[in-house]
């Protein structure tokens, strides 16, 4: 039976880690007020530009300048390809990181015969990645805290230079998207070759640039604004999570002091209850 | 009332304007276009400079730095590398944004050239809109 001072010292422990739970989802859910309103913002100018870019490869199809352009000649056969994996770069945020890195396992299983390379955003990516045996061609931490267009932009130009190159045949992004605060969703797509939307509305364009000039300079910028999308909906997903997370923590926390306190004020009852029985048995005794 | 359409700016990280215009001017890559209601779809690259446009609340100017502009049907895009209002240039660091690149231009060596041009072309964009509009 456990004592009085135990159950008192259980219920203070509880108490502190239900402190710094509290503490984190409030930090949590001022960071995710920012975010979320980084991830709004930069949705129009990604949404307008894939637009942007369907509508001149759609106009320009079919000319030689523009299907010799790197970033859009798909490969015959896909060999090694690179997964840009957006992770964070702290736990405690519930299912957040492993919902990316299984997510991007499963992916990269459903394709034997392609060796994948991840090219890492976040530090609990990486560590899962790396004990799996994967070979890790780029580490990069400490996006999530402020994202910043530029670094997101080096890993862009990173990826888009292999491929050019012919190093690599594929390039697939994995990050949580932010649907809401409570629910974030896994997505994996295809960043190289750039997949063009299909559609039959052709409008004619008066170009004020040949087709392939215009195209040339769109395509490095696209894969910097998808790339920039991801990081952003991961860094408000992350945040998202971890405030749910911690959230519930504080709660369960609640839960179990409040069972502790019941099991201690009844071992305490018991033992006034065991005092006073001898108290009275003692005088009664004397009788 | 006059014909109008619809104006939208965006930047990587926002969106700067949406609104109903009845004409605007851009910088295009070739040379200043002028937009009117209904003109014929048209693409083109944007050069660092001055986008002017003018609303039922009179003339607007935005600075951009370099980007696409893509006149459709149904409104006016302009995807823009970087923009910002005139009022939120600050005049000191653009021009002295100017004056390094230029600096780096005469000095030239193995420098690249295309970079500092382009950095002055978006600095020079700035103080021209800072000095006309700003303040």
């Amino acid at each position: 039976m456990p004592s009085l001072i135990d159950f008192r010292r259980r219920i203070r422990s509880v108490k502190n880690t239900q402190q710094i739970t509290k503490a984190m989802k409030m930090v949590s859910a001022a960071k995710l007020r920012r975010a979320q309103e980084a991830v709004l913002a930069a949705r129009p100018f990604a949404n307008m530009l894939g637009q942007m870019l369907g509508n001149v490869a759609r106009a320009a199809a079919g000319s030689d300048a523009v299907k010799e352009l790197p970033l859009l000649q798909p490969r015959e056969t896909v060999k090694t390809a690179v997964m840009i994996l957006v992770s964070a770069d702290r736990g405690l945020a519930g299912a957040f990181n492993s919902n990316v890195n299984r997510g991007a396992q499963k992916f990269i299983q459903d394709q034997p015969g392609v060796t994948f390379e991840i090219e890492s955003v976040g530090k609990k990516g990486r560590d899962y990645f790396r004990r799996r045996g994967f070979a890790i061609s780029g580490d990069h931490q400490n996006f999530s805290r402020k994202p910043v267009y530029a670094d997101v932009a080096a890993v862009a130009a990173k990826v888009s230079q292999r491929y050019a190159a012919g190093e690599i045949d594929a390039v697939y992004v994995a990050y949580n998207e932010f649907k809401s605060v409570m629910t974030q969703r896994l997505q994996v797509e295809q960043v190289l070759p750039v997949p063009l939307t299909e559609s039959a509305d052709t409008t004619e364009y008066i170009y004020e640039q040949p087709a392939e000039v215009l195209l040339a300079s769109l395509l490095p910028r696209y894969v910097e604004v998808e790339l920039w999308r991801s990081v952003l909906e991961s860094t408000a997903s992350e945040h998202a999570a971890r405030m749910t997370a911690m959230d519930a923590a504080s709660r369960n926390a609640s839960e179990v002091i409040e069972r502790v306190t019941l099991q201690m004020n009844r071992v305490r009852q018991a033992s006034i209850t065991r005092e006073i029985i001898e108290v009275v048995s003692g005088a009664s005794a004397l009788k | 009332m006059a014909a109008t359409f619809e104006l939208e700016v965006a930047t990587p990280d926002r969106l700067l304007v949406r609104e109903q215009v009845t004409d605007a001017e851009a910088p295009g890559r070739n040379g200043y276009l002028g937009i009117l209601p209904d003109h014929a779809p048209l693409l083109t690259e944007l050069a660092p400079g001055v986008l002017t446009y003018t609303t039922s609340g009179g003339k607007r100017s935005v600075v951009v730095g370099g980007g696409w502009m893509e006149v459709l049907p149904t409104g006016v895009r302009v995807l823009a590398t970087v923009a910002e209002n005139p009022n939120e240039i600050d005049l000191k660091r653009a021009q002295a944004a100017l004056d390094r690149a230029e600096q780096r231009l005469k000095e030239s060596g193995e420098m690249d050239i295309p970079r500092a041009l382009a950095a002055a072309e978006r600095a020079r964009a700035r103080v021209a809109a800072a000095a006309q509009f700003g303040r």
